[in-house]
């Protein structure tokens, strides 16, 4: 309760931005992803998934999405998707109607083919080292610079 | 009087569920997952509980961006597994315990925790494969369930401050619960992940077992720490361990660690398990 009085609301948000290769769905990003997300919701019946199958971009004609969230779906571009205000567990709903696993369907988003992200996995992980701050990482790589000036 | 006996935290990786409906638990990638659950499972008969709290968050299937209740107790006779996208679950349909849900529900308003009340609602992986974990493929589940459903997907989250004082109320209301009744809770849900984006597949071991430490006797540190770190340190979904503060908040002050278990990975997760008793 100690830590309410010092809260600050922009200095909160400010943070879940500054972590790299991330989208923290906040609700600005909720918002932007409503329809988005409410369409990838609708295959969670088997009706749609047939009707979707059968013309992806027909299906789409019923929803009130914006162009730019319909083509990110239809290429299965998920890092597109999220900065559109999509979530995973609702894009989950149209990559498993593809037959995706979820860590190949999360492998997409990575800069890894799918054996290769696995292999990581299998050795540990990703190390946070690294991926922790946008802001520090931008300070460390200009003290590399200044250094490399010098 | 109904009591808390113990508090368990598990992961509820969705492939575990399947590892299980497909008969694959002893395969060489899933055998060293299952075989730390196999202390508890035997643990689990001994004991005999009659009700698990189940601190869950459901993944898109009961709710939808139409709703976004941030603690919700299902209050209701019984739910139905979830059609995720490829076809309901096949394990037994959960039974509730509305008595006991209901006295928790009016307890945690009276104590100023705003319930949503859920009366008919499906449950998704987050709820049935700590169930399959502990439990195993059994016809009927031995066990009845209290579902309580936090939003750990729509920011913000609440905090683990909060978390850890509504598992304090959350005792409170069971201790007032008049029928003896042994109680467990369990707190699912991680542990470090990221399901999403460039820095998809972040583990951290380091961290998570830190964590663990944490879970374990007289401290109450863990209630502390920022949402910020969870996602710098653990991947924007290890935020889920905020529930297992729940779990953790509803021993008490003090906790002995009967059973622990960690591996990396399932999937994209990393795996953890803890059985804890209250040591006041």
């Amino acid at each position: 309760m100690s830590k309410i009085q010092d809260r600050d609301i922009h200095e909160y948000l400010a943070e879940l931005e500054d972590i790299p290769g991330t989208r923290v769905f906040t609700a600005a990003r909720a918002r932007k992803g409503y329809w988005l997300n409410q369409f990838a919701m609708s295959l969670m019946n088997a009706e749609n998934r047939e009707a979707w199958k059968a013309d992806e971009r027909k299906y789409l004609e019923n929803w009130p999405m914006t162009d730019e969230q319909k083509e990110a779906i239809l290429a299965r571009d998920y890092n597109r998707c999220l900065d559109l205000g999509g979530n995973v567990y609702f894009l989950a709903k149209v990559f498993s109607t593809d037959g995706l696993s979820f860590a190949e369907a999360v492998s997409t988003m990575t800069d890894m083919s799918f054996p290769e992200y696995q292999d990581m996995m299998k050795k540990g992980g990703r190390s946070a080292e690294g991926n922790r701050s946008i802001k520090a990482n931008l300070a460390s790589a200009a003290a590399e610079n200044e250094k490399g000036v010098n | 009087m109904a009591r808390i006996t113990a508090g368990v935290g598990s992961s509820h990786v969705p492939l575990l569920g399947v590892a299980v409906d497909q008969g694959k638990t002893e395969d060489d990638y899933f055998a060293p997952i299952f075989k730390g659950y196999e202390w508890t499972k035997k643990w689990e008969k001994e004991e005999k509980p009659d009700v698990i709290i189940l601190v869950y968050n459901d993944h898109a299937s009961a709710f939808d961006m139409k709703f976004i209740p941030t603690f919700a107790i299902g209050c209701s006779e019984s739910y139905k597994p979830a059609d995720e996208g490829w076809g309901p679950r096949e394990v037994p349909d959960v039974e509730g315990h509305p008595d006991l849900a209901w006295h928790i529900a009016q307890s945690l308003i009276l104590d100023e925790f705003d319930m949503t009340i859920i009366n008919e609602m499906d449950v998704d992986h987050g709820l049935t494969v700590p169930l399959s974990m502990m439990y195993g493929q059994p016809e009927k589940w031995p066990v009845k369930v209290v579902p309580l459903a936090v939003n750990v997907v729509t920011y913000p989250v609440p905090s683990g401050n909060r978390c850890w004082a509504l598992g304090e109320a959350i005792k409170r209301a069971v201790e007032s619960f008049p029928e003896d009744l042994n109680v467990q809770i369990w707190g699912t849900g991680g542990m470090s992940h990221q399901l999403q984006g460039p820095r998809a597949g972040l583990l951290n071991r380091e961290w998570d077992n830190e964590f663990l430490d944490l879970m374990v006797g007289d401290s109450d540190a863990a209630r502390h720490i920022p949402h910020i770190e969870y996602l710098r340190e653990t991947g924007s979904e290890g935020i889920e361990m905020v529930m297992w503060l729940i779990m953790r908040g509803a021993l008490g002050k003090k906790t002995k660690c009967l059973h622990r278990h960690y591996h990396i990975p399932c999937s994209n997760t990393a795996i953890g398990h803890i059985v804890l008793e209250p040591d006041n």
